[in-house]
């Protein structure tokens, strides 16, 4: 038996997103944000987007440059605290912004990749992030039902991948990504580096390819993804 | 008062320290002290900042900043670094603050109409680490206390916040209200009164100074 290889054009991959899809998009800052994939995603050209990442970047770089071609409605996160492009944008009304406790989004993403329906949680009671929420009683305690969070689609950047879509991470570039890895019907990966089958150890791999539709690789990297010069 | 604040760090404990002054906190612990840093990002572990030449592009933490890591770090995902935090796994964290009430409660991501990046980890971090102190200035940029007796701004978390430091002084929150419990060198009471927007109960001895 062999593992299916799912080595696939980044191009050919993207075209797949159509108008109106909502789309997760890996990444805490630049470490593991997909930044080629997203510059794919705009060449590609998809509109009406619903996005849904941890933060937008910073002003021309990586989310953002989906932000500037006008191809995002809505945005799914955390913190925009170093985009001010996107805090405009929010502010003047030009795309519709949901904001979640961070540890909320992740476990909405987990619970979406894990096919439960909600999570219960304390969280943000009486905040207003718990405006219009269902409260629940738990043992006596009000919880908030935290609805899970499923995408079209889901871009992850990997530091290494087989063919068969095992992936692995590094450093703090993991973050979101192998939870949205699990929480999309097409799952579309780029790794700095994929490798043949086995030359991934199969307890070093943090996501099953089961998860994972196309790989591609990237080659050389970007300036995107060097260190940032503040 | 970052040094006193910094003194607020037991031997053993695991912390997380808020965005701003509060990652200062940790220049005036020795090398060498018995703490675990949390980063919301997925380190534990956190080792000294780093400048851009020597950083490794995927280690920053959740402010941004290129950090390292120490004999023992680990790295997990966000899930994982939330599991700890709502679970009760942070002995401390320390936070910044717009405005803090006489109860305990604190607000320290919106203002409206000005200031509404999002609320990121905060919401948690106050909610769920074992004891919150604030790391603050004692009055805002026009001189307006940030202790006040209610909170007027969008809340992070209620009854969270156990002590509050500022240049001015160290703060208890008790079920009496603001404790003074040191005052720094050169400020006198009177000064820390006017700058206090509630009430404060004040000790019959000597304050110790900082």
């Amino acid at each position: 038996m062999k593992l299916p290889d799912k080595r696939c054009d980044m191009a050919a991959a993207v075209a797949r997103i159509k108008d109106g899809a909502t789309v997760m998009v890996g990444g805490f800052g630049v470490p593991g944000t997909p930044m080629a994939l997203i510059h794919a995603l705009v060449d590609h050209g998809a509109r009406d987007l619903t996005l849904i990442k941890n933060d937008a970047n910073e002003p021309g770089m990586g989310l953002d440059h989906l932000l500037q071609s006008g191809q995002v409605t809505r945005l799914i996160t955390t913190h925009l605290g170093l985009n001010s492009h996107a805090i405009d944008l929010m502010n003047s009304g030009r795309i519709k912004v949901e904001f979640n406790a961070q540890g909320m989004l992740a476990e909405r993403i987990r619970a979406g990749g894990a096919g439960i329906g909600a999570v219960l949680s304390d969280i943000g009671i009486g905040t207003e992030l718990a405006e219009g929420k269902q409260v629940v009683e738990v043992d006596g305690k009000p919880h908030l039902v935290e609805t899970a969070l499923r995408a079209d689609f889901a871009l992850i950047h990997a530091d290494r991948a087989d063919t068969f879509g095992n992936l692995a991470y590094v450093a703090t570039a993991r973050n979101f990504n192998p939870l949205m890895a699990m929480a999309a019907p097409h799952v579309i990966v780029e790794a700095e580096t994929v490798t043949p089958l086995g030359a991934l150890d199969a307890d070093a791999v943090h996501t099953s390819g089961v998860f994972v539709d196309h790989v591609t690789e990237l080659g050389a990297l970007s300036k995107e993804y060097a260190v940032v010069q503040r | 008062m970052i040094a006193r604040a910094s003194r607020e760090i037991a031997s053993g404990m695991v912390v997380n320290l808020g965005i701003g002054l509060p990652t200062k906190v940790i220049d005036h612990l020795p090398a060498d002290f018995p703490v675990c840093l949390h980063t919301e990002n997925g380190l534990t572990g956190i080792g000294p900042t780093l400048p851009p030449d020597q950083a490794d592009r995927n280690l920053i933490d959740a402010g941004g900043a290129y950090v390292s890591t120490v004999p023992g770090s680990a790295f997990f995902d966000s899930a994982t670094s939330f599991a700890m935090v709502r679970s009760g796994r942070l002995d401390l964290t320390m936070l910044g603050a717009f405005e803090v009430s006489s109860q305990g409660d604190l607000a320290n991501w919106k203002i409206p109409g000005k200031f509404s990046p999002g609320v990121g980890g905060g919401i948690e971090l106050a909610q769920k680490a074992r004891r919150v102190v604030v790391l603050t200035t004692h009055t805002d940029r026009a001189g307006n206390p940030k202790l006040k007796d209610e909170c007027t701004l969008p809340l992070t978390a209620r009854g969270c916040v156990s002590r509050i430091f500022t240049e001015m002084a160290v703060i208890d929150v008790t079920p009496k209200g603001y404790a003074l419990v040191e005052m720094a060198e050169g400020v006198s009471l009177a000064e820390v009164r006017e700058a206090t927007g509630a009430p404060l109960i004040v000790p019959d001895s000597n304050l110790p100074v900082f």
